[in-house]
Formats: structure tokens, sequence, C-alpha cells
């Protein structure tokens, strides 16, 4: 009786375009969107009655890696999205657990290596592209595209009393009752890692309070600096490119000793902070930021020789003290965003301080070098 | 495991016991173990480890969570500040 109600929506939906595989063929979708090609990754289809289901491989080949590797440096991030809808590991039937998943591809291939020798489904929500705790948090990954992915995929046929298995990241954008109330099915939030599922399934779907806690350790960092440093780095290429054209016009900035201790304070603010994080004194980012790009600008006062025991070139000295900190406290408050642990009032919090006191300082040292190449000094 | 640790007395999170009814879904869903049950009820470990995701006042039937949700990311509240956007989102 129960799944006879759930089943009307589908039924009722005058949509012709989502309605799985009673919509023909050759409809096409209302807004077009670029899926990663299903190559290499699906080894196989699915006949069952309600359509045709792709079965991936639980193991990745140098073509997802090749992928992933080129996501982690912030390259086509935003276009590794895989088609949503409904997927199958081994063969699995009308009992089988059913995980769901983000349908960024890396979230994706992460999840079926952790199945292997598992028969189940993977049912994909459209979440533009984005890992699962980002689209949680946007609402992407959310009650209403989960219960709409269910219809469009008729999930209720294929697995009429089937337990839903959702990450738990997915928390933040999914209430888990709604979902039972509306749907039937049973929900459940898996392990924060896919790595624990099989662990979890062995434990009749309960979780050690180790797989729910989140992690921010030394690899979990490593692993997400490049995405930054790609994009900082970006930026600096762009100030090479105006100390270049500025070249062409008489003034000459390029030359390593000039150019090196602002790269040395991108690299602590987007690379050291995030790996020492836990290690740095103080808990604002800025601050930690601020600390070691401090000690960077000391160090480089006295290598090139702006302090030393007898002389105080204070102009040059107190550009370095002004600029190099406030560069790597402004990177160093950006690793807010790749933290697993920030809250948005803590970092608006340190954002007061931090912001207008880094625009003073970058603005105070700036006019004193542009001072300094004007020849004041 | 030592958790991280961000400011302190800065969270929006507040619990109302009188509404919990002990299910345990923001004991389960918070990834940073600040729930328990003590007694047929929630209990809360130590505020200052929320992150503010909103996953518990998503999933608690019972309404008895409220907290601002939202991502402690500098970047995107530097541009919703700048395009004058209430919410602040990633990306």
């Amino acid at each position: 009786m129960t799944d006879q109600k759930l089943q009307g929506p589908i039924v009722e939906c005058e949509c012709a375009g989502c309605c799985g595989s009673s919509a023909p063929e050759d409809q096409p979708e209302p807004v077009k969107k670029k899926y990663v090609a299903e190559v290499g990754w699906v080894v196989n289809k699915l006949e069952i009655p309600i359509g045709s289901v792709p079965v991936v491989s639980t193991e990745l080949n140098w073509r997802d890696r090749a992928g992933a590797v080129l996501v982690r440096f912030g390259l086509r991030r935003m276009s590794y999205a895989l088609r949503p809808g409904l997927y199958a590991v081994g063969r699995p039937n009308s009992s089988s657990y059913v995980f769901v998943s983000a349908n960024y591809k890396l979230s994706f291939d992460h999840l079926r290596t952790h199945l292997s020798g598992l028969d189940a489904w993977i049912l994909v929500l459209d979440t533009a592209g984005i890992n699962v705790w980002c689209a949680a948090g946007k609402g992407s990954f959310g009650t209403e595209e989960l219960i709409q992915r269910i219809r469009e995929t008729r999930l209720f046929q294929l697995v009429p009393r089937g337990t839903l298995i959702l990450p738990q990241l997915a928390a933040p954008g999914v209430a888990a009752h709604e979902v039972s109330k509306r749907t039937g099915f049973k929900v459940v939030y898996g392990p924060v890692r896919a790595a624990d599922i099989k662990s979890f399934l062995a434990r009749g779907l309960m979780a050690t309070e180790e797989m729910r806690q989140v992690r921010f350790n030394f690899l979990d960092r490593l692993v997400l600096i490049p995405v930054d440093l790609t994009l900082w780095l970006k930026y600096l290429l762009l100030g090479i490119v105006i100390l270049l054209a500025l070249r062409g016009l008489g003034l000459n900035l390029l030359h390593w000793p000039a150019l090196y201790p602002y790269l040395g304070a991108i690299i602590i603010g987007s690379v050291l902070v995030p790996a020492f994080l836990p290690w740095i004194p103080g808990r604002p980012f800025a601050w930690k930021g601020w600390l070691l790009g401090l000690l960077w600008a000391l160090w480089i006062n006295v290598e090139q020789g702006f302090i030393t025991a007898s002389s105080f070139a204070w102009a040059k000295a107190m550009t370095n003290f002004l600029l190099l900190p406030a560069i790597s406290a402004f990177l160093a408050l950006n690793f807010t965003g790749s933290s697993t642990y920030t809250s948005l009032s803590g970092v608006v919090r340190e954002m007061k301080v931090a912001i207008p006191a880094i625009l003073m300082a970058a603005g105070l040292g700036f006019g004193l070098l542009i001072a300094q190449l004007a020849g004041a000094f | 495991m030592k958790p991280h640790r961000y400011l302190k007395n800065v969270t929006t999170l507040a619990y109302y016991p009188e509404k919990c009814t002990g299910c345990g879904r923001c004991v389960e869903v918070c990834p940073h173990r600040l729930f328990y049950l003590q007694d047929g009820k929630a209990a809360v470990r130590d505020r200052d480890l929320c992150m503010e995701c909103g996953a518990c006042r998503r999933n608690c039937p019972w309404e008895a969570i409220a907290v601002r949700p939202g991502v402690g990311c500098a970047w995107a509240i530097m541009l919703s500040e700048l395009k004058g956007n209430k919410a602040v989102v990633c990306g």
C-alpha cells in the first residue's frame, strides 16, 4: 500500500524529460550540460525493467588518476562532472544498498574504489560537479534534489524497501527524517570517509566515533595546497607581466633579489601555514601567516643587508616588515576556506581585525616602496 | 586525536534540551563530535568545536537545535561583502 502511494508522483509527473526510461531517448535536456565521457570507468550495462543502468568499475585507470591530479591543481576542476542518475557496482538486486553520491567525479571515483566486491547501487545527485560537503553546504546536495532523483530513477520499483546510505558530510544539506517521511526509504548516514564503508557495513551499519569525525591531518592539508597555490601563482605571473611592462618604460624591477622576498611570502601563506597549521602558535589563520611572514621579513632584511650591526636602512627594512607579513597573512586567511573546522562566525570575527590591519600595512608598505622607486629616499 | 581548535566563544549554536527526544541524529551527523547522548537526551560536549555546518539543525526533527549555518571561508565572505550579497557561499 505504501509503495503504491509513493509511486503516485511518478505517474503524475508531467515533465517529459524527468521520468527515467519512459522518456524518449532523443529528448534533449532543457539545459545541455557537459559530462565526463563514460569511457573506461563504465564497464557494462545492466538491462533491468526500469531501464539500462551503467555498471562501474571499482578500480581506477590511468585516465581517472590523471583527472584527479589535474583537478587537485585547479585545472578543469569545474568541469569534472558525471551524469547524475543511477549506477551499479557488481550485480545488485532489489535488496542491495543504495549509496548516494555527488556528481563530482573525484567524489564518485573515491566512493566506487571502496565498493570493490560489493553488489550495490549508486545514486548520483546533480550537485553541479561540486563535492559532497560543499554541495551540502550550498544545498544542492539537498533534501529536494535527493527526493527528486529518487523519483526520476524510479528507485521505488528497484529497491522497494531499500536503505539509502548517505555520506555523513551530506548532512548539512539533507534532512534524513524528511526524506524518510516523503519517500519511505530508510536513510542512514555512512562514515565520513569512503574508506570506512566496508567496516561500517560489517558492523551492521554502525559507525565508530572515529569514522564519524572529520580529520584535517598533515596529508589532508597537503593535498589541498596545490589548488590555492596555483591560483596565487597565477596572480604572481600577472605581477611579473606588469613588471615586464614597467621595464619597457625604463623601470627595471625584474631581478631576483627584489622578487624572491615576495615569492617567499606567497609560499609561506599558501604552503607553510597550511602544512604546519596546528604547530604555529595562535588560532586566527591570518595571525599564523603574519607571524611567519614577520620572521621571513626579518631574515630578508638581515640577509639583504638592510639591518646590520652598524646600520639600519629603515625605508627598505620597513617596506619588507609591512608588505611581506601582510601578503602571508592574507593568503593564510584564505586557507580558512579549505580547512575543515573554521566557522562562519569565527572567520567573520577574525576578518574584522585582520582585513583592516592587512590593508593598512599593505598600503603603507606599498607607499613606501613607490616613494623609494621615485627616489625620495 | 587532538582536535583542531578555532576561535573561542564565537559559534551561533544553540541547543534547547526541553525539545529533545533523544533520537540521536545530531550525535550521528556532527563531524566534530559535539553531541553525545546522556539520560535519553542529547548533550553538548564543547561548543567551541562547532564549525556551524548546520548538519545537526537540518537533521533535528524536533527543532531542538538552532545555528546560523555558513561556510567559514574568508574568500567567500569577501566576495559576498563586495557584491553586497547577504548569503555567503563558496565557489
